[in-house]
């Protein structure tokens, strides 16, 4: 039997055969129940056992040689099939995804979650109060007297009396600070008292540097013996954990405020570097500069009174800051106007992630 | 409150340098603002003499001069038309800055000729507004000389912040009190002097006040000198009062000038030749008038404190003097007015007029009552040695009104409240420089300038002061256990989560005025609660911000139309703020109100979607993620049409849980967008944080995760309705059919057009059925469903379509 023309046939059919179509018909006209060797298997039958012998070997290692080229081309051809079709299914990947809007938290709302944090931290909670005030709230009852020189200094927002109420309750304003909420807090709470507050505040002054409306953070600490020392260790801690900045020079420095006495300003260290405001300790101590930053004292004991503590036993400190300052230094943004704007450019670019909100555990 | 170096130096005996001068002001609380030492600016100007001034070989106006400097000879190139051989000028050397010019001088050639800096004009110099010429000094003025000597520039001025309280530090010596209580030197004795009188004063004082306004003018002392010769006033008085920018007027008023200001005591005087008759202190009357020396005039009301003579109206006292009776150039009699007023009157007075003068300032503040007899004789003593003169008797009308306290002290308080301990002995010291009386019992008496010290914790304020804040020691506040607690309140957590889910949703929150025009919160629903005239600001500092807002909308569409005017359309806008519905704490609830406005997004190669027009739906499912933050039940709420008036009334919802609104949600009313002049639609929602149910569940654990073991099962019907039937009515009837399996009712289409006849619509509905126990059948399964269109047909009156 001579099966190397048959071979040379078959070789050839597999090499041409360019796709997996083609490549199965070579595979049934060669292997089929009907295949050219299935066919010359099929007259071994009628062979001498001799004949039968080496033809039959011969024919079984022709078998197995085309099918091993059949197996070797298709995976050849499936490998082209997959190049061919990786090359048609390439995407422009520089094209942009689907638009999905990314919402911002408002830089203030911002300050507030790491003040609460940083103050809740060292055991403060938060307590609330209304914006629409009364004259005993927001003056009065924190040492304010009538006609005094500070109550003119607050710039106060009126409303009209309500006759419904009866004394300072009927004349109505609109906070001017939140120490308000301390009174407040007092009044309806019992001692020991260790609370921070947020709001806002309105006077009625707009320029570069003042807007009729501004949130201010008001804290109070008030115990047996709550000490001005406290106010500093407090007050720097808080500073320090809020503008990040470990060894940031604090200030004290005397005041007046009505309702705390003594009273301190609080002022944080800064220099220029190139021109640009640098918070923390100058290089030099020449270089050492100072920005006023949160108003602080000792609640004065008349306050204690209004709010029915005696001050020979209870006494501690209270402190307020303007979050707008506070905000804009930290994070160095320039216009306080901005604020209230509304310009979606601004909210993009000073807004925050709703997904990483502050956690003093975090980084 | 300004004033110079040597001035304060006249009360204070101190070898201190200005650095320790001002950084001890700022520890015991006379908070230093600035600080001016134009010696230093001014130290590169010296005179020099031009010695040869010739043309300039390439310009007509320009002269090439030859000046002898104390360090030799320079050439200097000049234009001004004075510049001449032999005259004594300024000049701003190479390298200095020149104030007026703001630039630093540099060598340089003017058309071909070297110049070495520039004869300076006195507006150069920022001395004034003369710029004809470059400053002519006497020929006699010697080379060398600092302009600042010449000018009388070389005395710091110091700028302070003084706070409300301390109207003893109104005037200098009382800023030099502080210094030598806190080691800073020691405060000189004011040089007393009592004058003798030549004459019996005229016009003698009635103070005429009823019973409850004798506080009003308690003292008022006069004294007439004759014979002054008033003029300006000698330089180095000129120099400190333009120091600290006061314009010198004549010497009498200068005087007064310089003890209010010095002194904080404020003086006035009066010709004594235009005074009419006698003079009485009474509250002013509805009606009289006054010209003030501040070129103003005044109408006065009832119950002013004014100075008056037989004419009427001279002055308000301790506010303002007249035009009438003030002192000019040709004043030989002069009339001294030194009165003690009531801070509150004077306040009263000086708000209502709208004056501020150096005088209300002070008297407002409270100046010391116990001074005013020792200050006439000190001011007389100036007019005297100033104008000359003969000084009369001193009229004196009322007594020195009561003005020191006395408070018993325990110095052992000090550290109980301060936290640092200072020995009796040096609190003791620390009053006793400040002016307090201690007497051994630890009576501590205050002094008659110290209005402000009422009680044992002023005391200690002193001392801390004095002492200085950095001795006090810091001690951290700790939270009582180990880990912190949480300390948000309901409402606050609300906030921040709200706030959280509606960034995270694709919302910037913004924050906006809390008030608004007028109309506009009448639009949004200022009326709804008939206490929109309570809310009403008496003084708004502006019509456009007039109201409190019964609403955050308003502010939000507006913000949004200014950012499409800054082509920004398409904004996405929320605030988590007060609304007001009245005055009362509890009619001021926390909102989170949204909104959006144009598309959704700008467009994509993706397509429609990503581009199409916001609606309804947006603001919903932003309300339903935020309430669902909040732990609310997002998911039972009822939906109902009863919406505020601003709101689209076929487009808009109200979400309610039982009798209680928790949101709106919906179109902006059109025709208020029109009022408003916006042209693109606007949908947007309002949340009432407060009406959210509180999460009253015990203990942390969660409900039991139902987690069945079989597959659900999900059969799509189709149902023919009248159009009008909603969608929460098929959503309703199908649950109601079997709450345990069927787990999900989702609408997928509603088709009205071809095929479906006029008014009715067709609804596609997927419900997804959970098996618990068993696979279902075939037969269950078409029982449940056979069920589900009998409900469904039963109760909104639509078929199954065929």
């Amino acid at each position: 039997m001579d099966t190397a023309a048959l071979k040379k046939e078959l070789v050839d059919l597999v090499a041409s055969a360019n796709d997996m179509t083609s490549l199965e018909n070579v595979r049934v006209e060669a292997l089929g129940k009907k295949g050219r060797i299935t066919d010359l298997m099929k007259t071994l039958g009628g062979m001498s056992p001799e004949e039968r012998k080496t033809a039959g070997a011969e024919l079984n290692v022709l078998k197995d040689e085309i099918a091993a080229l059949i197996e070797k081309q298709a995976s050849q051809l499936k490998a082209q099939e997959m190049d061919a079709r990786l090359a048609a299914e390439t995407l422009d990947v520089t094209l942009t995804t689907r638009p999905e809007r990314k919402g911002a938290v408002h830089p203030i709302s911002q300050t507030v979650d790491e003040l609460v944090s940083i103050f809740a931290d060292m055991g403060f909670s938060v307590a609330e109060g209304p914006d629409l005030e009364d004259d005993f709230h927001n003056f009065t009852a924190l040492n304010f007297p009538l006609g005094h020189p500070a109550r003119e200094m607050h710039d106060t927002f009126y409303l009209p009396n309500d006759e419904r109420q009866e004394g300072e309750a009927q004349k109505k304003v609109l906070r001017t600070h939140t120490s308000t909420v301390q009174i407040r807090h007092m009044q309806n709470n019992n001692p020991p008292h260790k609370i921070i507050c947020f709001g806002r505040c309105y006077r009625s002054d707009w320029d570069m540097t003042h807007t009729p409306v501004f949130h201010q953070m008001e804290c109070l600490y008030i115990d047996k013996n709550v000490t001005m020392a406290h106010l500093k260790g407090c007050l720097s801690d808080f500073v320090r954990a809020f503008f990040n900045i470990d060894d940031l020079p604090v200030r004290f420095r005397p005041s007046f405020f009505p309702f705390t006495e003594p009273s301190a300003e609080v002022d944080i260290g800064y220099w220029k570097e190139n021109g640009e405001l640098r918070l923390g300790r100058a290089p030099k101590t020449e270089d050492q500069k100072w920005l006023e930053i949160l108003g602080s004292g000792m609640v004065h004991p008349n306050v204690l009174r209004n709010c029915g503590l005696d001050p020979e036993e209870y006494q501690g400190f209270a402190f307020g800051m303007g979050l707008e300052r506070a905000t804009m230094l930290k994070y160095g943004i320039p216009d306080l106007r901005s604020f209230f704007e509304s310009d979606t450019r601004w909210l993009s670019h000073y807004g925050f992630d709703p997904l990483d909100r502050p956690n003093r555990a975090t980084k | 409150m300004k004033f110079t170096l040597s001035w304060l130096k006249d009360y204070l005996d101190t070898d201190a340098t200005l650095e320790q001068i001002v950084e001890k002001l700022t520890d015991v609380g006379l908070e230093v603002e600035g600080v001016e030492d134009r010696a230093a600016v001014y130290a590169p100007f010296k005179v020099v003499e031009v010695v040869e001034a010739v043309q300039h070989p390439n310009a007509d106006r320009l002269r090439v001069c030859q000046v002898k400097t104390e360090n030799g000879m320079l050439q200097v190139v000049c234009g001004a038309p004075n510049a001449r051989a032999g005259m004594k000028a300024i000049l701003a050397p190479e390298g200095s800055y020149v104030p007026g010019l703001d630039m630093t001088m540099k060598k340089t050639k003017i058309r071909d000729v070297e110049s070495n800096g520039m004869m300076a004009s006195a507006r150069e110099m920022n001395l004034g507004e003369d710029h004809q010429g470059i400053i002519d000094l006497p020929v006699d003025t010697p080379i060398g000389t600092p302009l600042a000597e010449i000018f009388g520039l070389n005395d710091p001025v110091i700028e302070i912040n003084v706070t409300p309280n301390r109207p003893d530090c109104a005037g200098i010596r009382g800023i030099a009190r502080d210094l030598a209580a806190a080691g800073l030197g020691t405060l000189k004795p004011l040089a007393s002097s009592k004058i003798e009188s030549k004459f019996e004063s005229s016009p003698k004082v009635t103070l005429d006040f009823d019973g409850d306004n004798k506080q009003a003018c308690p003292l008022f002392m006069g004294r007439l000198i004759k014979g002054v010769k008033n003029g300006p006033s000698p330089d180095w008085l000129q120099n400190r009062l333009k120091a600290i920018g006061l314009r010198p007027i004549s010497a009498l008023v200068d005087i007064t000038n310089y003890f209010c200001i010095g002194l904080s005591r404020p003086l006035h005087v009066f010709d004594a030749d235009k005074l009419t008759g006698n003079i009485t202190v009474r509250l002013s009357k509805k009606g009289e008038t006054l010209d003030a020396l501040n070129d103003k005039s005044y109408t006065l009301e009832d119950g002013t404190v004014a100075v008056c003579d037989d004419s009427g109206v001279l002055g308000l006292g301790g506010i303002v003097g007249g035009t009438k009776t003030g002192c000019e150039e040709t004043t030989t009699n002069v009339y001294l007015e030194c009165a003690y007023f009531d801070p509150m009157k004077i306040a009263r007075a000086g708000r209502d007029l709208g004056v501020i003068s150096d005088a209300r300032y002070r008297f407002e503040r409270g100046i010391d009552p116990a001074f005013t007899v020792e200050a006439v004789e000190l001011a007389t003593q100036m007019i005297l040695d100033l104008c000359g003169g003969e000084a009369g008797t001193v009229v004196k009308a009322g007594e020195v009104p009561e003005c020191v306290k006395t408070y018993k002290y325990d110095p052992s308080r000090y550290v109980k409240r301060i936290g640092a301990d200072v020995s009796a002995d040096d609190q003791k010291a620390i009053l006793e420089s400040l002016g307090f009386a201690v007497a051994a019992d630890w009576s501590v008496t205050t002094p008659s300038w110290r209005p402000d010290i009422f009680g044992v914790e002023d005391l200690i304020e002193e001392i801390a002061r004095i002492r200085g804040y950095a001795e006090i020691p810091s001690v951290s506040v700790l939270k009582d256990g180990a880990v912190a607690k949480g300390a948000e309140t309901p409402n606050g957590m609300k906030s921040r989560k709200a706030r959280n889910a509606l960034a995270a949703s694709g919302l910037q929150e913004c924050i906006t005025w809390s008030f608004m025009a007028e109309e506009l919160a009448h639009d949004f629903g200022a009326d709804a609660n008939q206490q929109a005239a309570r809310l009403k600001l008496l003084n708004p500092i502006s019509v456009d911000l007039a109201q409190m807002r019964p609403s955050i909308l308003p502010n939000l569409i507006e913000a949004a139309s200014r950012n499409a005017d800054r082509g920004h359309p398409n904004a996405a806008l929320f605030e988590v703020g007060p609304v007001f519905f009245g005055a009362n704490a509890d009619e001021q609830p926390v909102m989170a109100t949204g909104i959006r406005t144009g598309s959704i997004g700008s467009k994509h190669w993706t397509g429609e979607t990503a581009s199409r027009d916001v609606d309804i739906y947006d603001v919903k499912a932003d309300v339903l993620r935020a309430i669902s933050a909040c732990g609310g039940p997002s998911g039972n709420l009822q939906v109902t049409r009863d919406t505020p008036d601003y709101y689209h009334p076929g487009r808009s919802g109200a979400l309610r849980l039982g009798p209680n609104i928790i949101a709106y949600f919906g179109e902006i009313h059109p025709k208020l967008l029109d009022k408003m002049k916006i042209s693109d639609k606007v949908v947007g929602f309002e949340l009432f944080l407060e009406k959210i149910p509180e999460q009253k569940k015990k203990g942390t654990a969660l409900p039991l995760v139902d987690l069945p073991s079989f597959q659900p099962v999900k059969r799509d019907f189709a149902f023919l309705a009248d159009s009008g039937v909603e969608a929460d009515n098929f959503v309703r009837a199908i649950k109601s059919v079997d709450r345990n399996m069927i787990v999900n009712v989702d609408i997928f289409d509603i088709y009205t057009g071809k095929g479906v006849e006029e008014g009715k619509k067709s609804v596609a509905i997927a419900v997804t059925l959970q098996p618990r126990d068993h696979t279902l059948t075939d037969a269950e399964i078409e029982g449940l469903s056979q069920k589900i269109v009998a409900v469904v047909e039963q109760k909104t009156g639509a078929s199954l379509r065929g």
